[in-house]
């Protein structure tokens, strides 16, 4: 049985996702001088407008940085598992858009290189105590150049 | 306009003081540096204070007497004693006082920070997933900056075995322990590409200096110093900053220390080749590296070399965190600042003791940078 999903918050990215709908970054873009933003952001920090409107961003980017989290992090803010596993985390580009900070699948460091070109999907990052697992977007190494 | 010159340095050694309060620690640190200049804590007409942890640090007048003295407090992250100095410098230079005092003090629980983003305007979901840790930044940039300017892990390791070894001769720091570029190599990876002894820790301890106007600073001391500019910039848009989910495409933006820096130095009209002693942020090593470019004492990517020829510490040509930095006190937010300015005072003077750095150094720098990407910049010189 394929336990229960929800996202770790709403209008972060696409959710439910299905061919029509696929996975995506939700984001926007400045209605006046066309800053891009990730979380969705009703001010422009550039122009100072307050005039937005929701953008999708790109699902595949490269590799800008990234580091290891090798410690579990102070709980709260952290609602992850007990159990802790090491992750990464990077920042990848979005051609024309911004860069994002991410969790990476990769957790290990050997595996990962600057300018590596990165795919976006989403990973159960903790399971609640009724069993339903919490996902957040992450990015993940992928052999294909992006166009 | 009036100059302001520092008269007077007090710290309370940083680490971990089991039943002290952060303000006990705050007091102490002020006396020392009441005594320093020789003035009583009445006479004192003007103060900031700052610090993360006690929401009302001006209750340490409580400790130190009801004088009525307008104590105001300050905070800005990891930058908060350099905007305390500036501000004492400002109260003296525009004549609203003739003696000031710039205090900070804090006592931070074991542990790397942690808060909720909305500290910081951030989402919870930040938070929640494991992104929210100034750590990952650090991490980040020094492996960004490795990649574009040919810097190894061994410098990384370098740096902090020299702040180790300067704290081992200084009876005020915290982790006093030398260590060697071996030892500090073979420590657990806690954020690639950095290490367990490669990072400094949030702690304890407090920190004061008094300020008098240059015309009265004979009536003190013989060695006053002299406050040559104070300069404070938050992060711009593009540049890559901590506690950021995402940021622009294009150009890169310098970091609010390039900005400070650059502001700090032409407010003094004292430039990078007349630095003789620095204070750097040092958070990890990594920053330390960085730092050293961004407050323009050298070229993207020369640390390698300065490094490894040990321009850097105490005897070289630009000592840098002589009395150990963050990586061997520790970071009280609040004081971490004023304890730079107290390292710089010293050398200054010429009383630093076993890690006085040779000649007669002229000009000191100090330097701090933190969430949420704010950096502070303050020139001092005999």
């Amino acid at each position: 049985m394929t336990p229960d999903r929800r996202p770790v918050a709403e209008g972060l990215f696409t959710w439910p996702t299905d061919e029509e709908n696929p996975l995506r970054l939700i984001g926007s873009e400045c209605a006046d001088c066309g800053l891009v933003s990730f979380p969705a952001a009703p001010d422009c920090v550039r122009c100072a407008s307050t005039r937005s409107e929701e953008r999708l961003l790109a699902d595949r980017g490269t590799l800008w940085t990234y580091t290891t989290q090798d410690f579990r992090p102070p709980s709260p803010p952290y609602d992850g598992p007990e159990a802790f596993e090491p992750y990464a985390v990077g920042y990848v580009e979005l051609p024309g858009e911004l860069l994002v900070e991410a969790r990476l699948t990769e957790p290990d460091p050997r595996k990962l290189r600057i300018g590596q070109p990165m795919r976006l999907t989403l990973v159960p990052y903790t399971v609640q105590d009724d069993g339903t697992e919490v996902v957040t977007f992450a990015f993940t190494p992928t052999a294909e150049e992006t166009p | 306009m009036t100059e302001a010159v520092i008269i007077g340095v007090g710290l309370h050694p940083f680490g971990r003081f089991p039943g002290r309060t952060a303000l006990d620690m705050g007091a102490d640190a002020v006396r020392m540096a009441l005594a320093d200049a020789g003035v009583t804590w009445p006479r004192i007409q003007g103060g900031y204070i700052g610090s993360y942890e006690v929401a009302n640090p001006d209750a340490i007048v409580a400790r130190l007497g009801l004088t009525g003295v307008p104590l105001r407090g300050v905070f800005n992250g990891c930058a908060t004693a350099g905007t305390a100095i500036a501000l004492a410098a400002r109260a003296i230079e525009t004549g609203e006082h003739d003696l000031t005092v710039a205090i900070g003090l804090d006592k931070h629980p074991r542990g790397a920070f942690a808060a909720d983003p909305s500290v910081a305007g951030i989402p919870s979901w930040y938070g929640q997933t494991g992104l929210f840790l100034t750590t990952h930044f650090f991490g980040m940039k020094i492996n960004r900056y490795m990649h574009e300017h040919g810097v190894s892990h061994e410098t990384l390791a370098r740096v902090a075995s020299k702040n180790f070894g300067n704290a081992a001769a200084n009876d005020k720091a915290w982790r006093r322990t030398p260590l060697s570029v071996e030892e500090i190599l073979a420590s657990p990876v806690l954020n690639y590409p950095l290490r367990q002894y490669m990072y400094c820790g949030p702690n304890e301890g407090a920190a004061a200096v008094v300020l008098c106007r240059a015309d009265q600073a004979h009536k003190y001391t013989g060695k006053p110093v002299r406050v040559r500019s104070t300069a404070l910039r938050s992060r711009r848009l593009g540049a890559f900053e901590v506690q950021s989910p995402s940021f622009p495409v294009g150009e890169p933006v310098g970091s609010p220390t390039v900005a400070a820096s650059r502001a700090a130095y032409e407010l003094a009209g004292i430039g990078p080749e007349d630095v003789d002693v620095a204070q750097l942020q040092d958070t990890d090593a990594g920053s330390e590296v960085i730092h050293m470019a961004e407050n323009g004492l050298c070229k993207d990517g020369e640390q390698e070399r300065l490094i490894a020829e040990d321009a850097t510490a105490i005897g070289g040509r630009l000592p840098v965190n002589t009395d150990g930095g963050l990586l061997g006190n520790g970071e009280p937010i609040g004081a971490s600042g004023l304890r730079q300015i107290h390292e710089i005072v010293l050398q200054l003077r010429g009383t630093a003791g076993t890690r006085q750095i040779p000649g007669a150094p002229r000009v000191g720098y100090t330097h701090l940078y933190g969430a949420p990407g704010a950096s502070a910049v303050t020139i001092l010189s005999t």
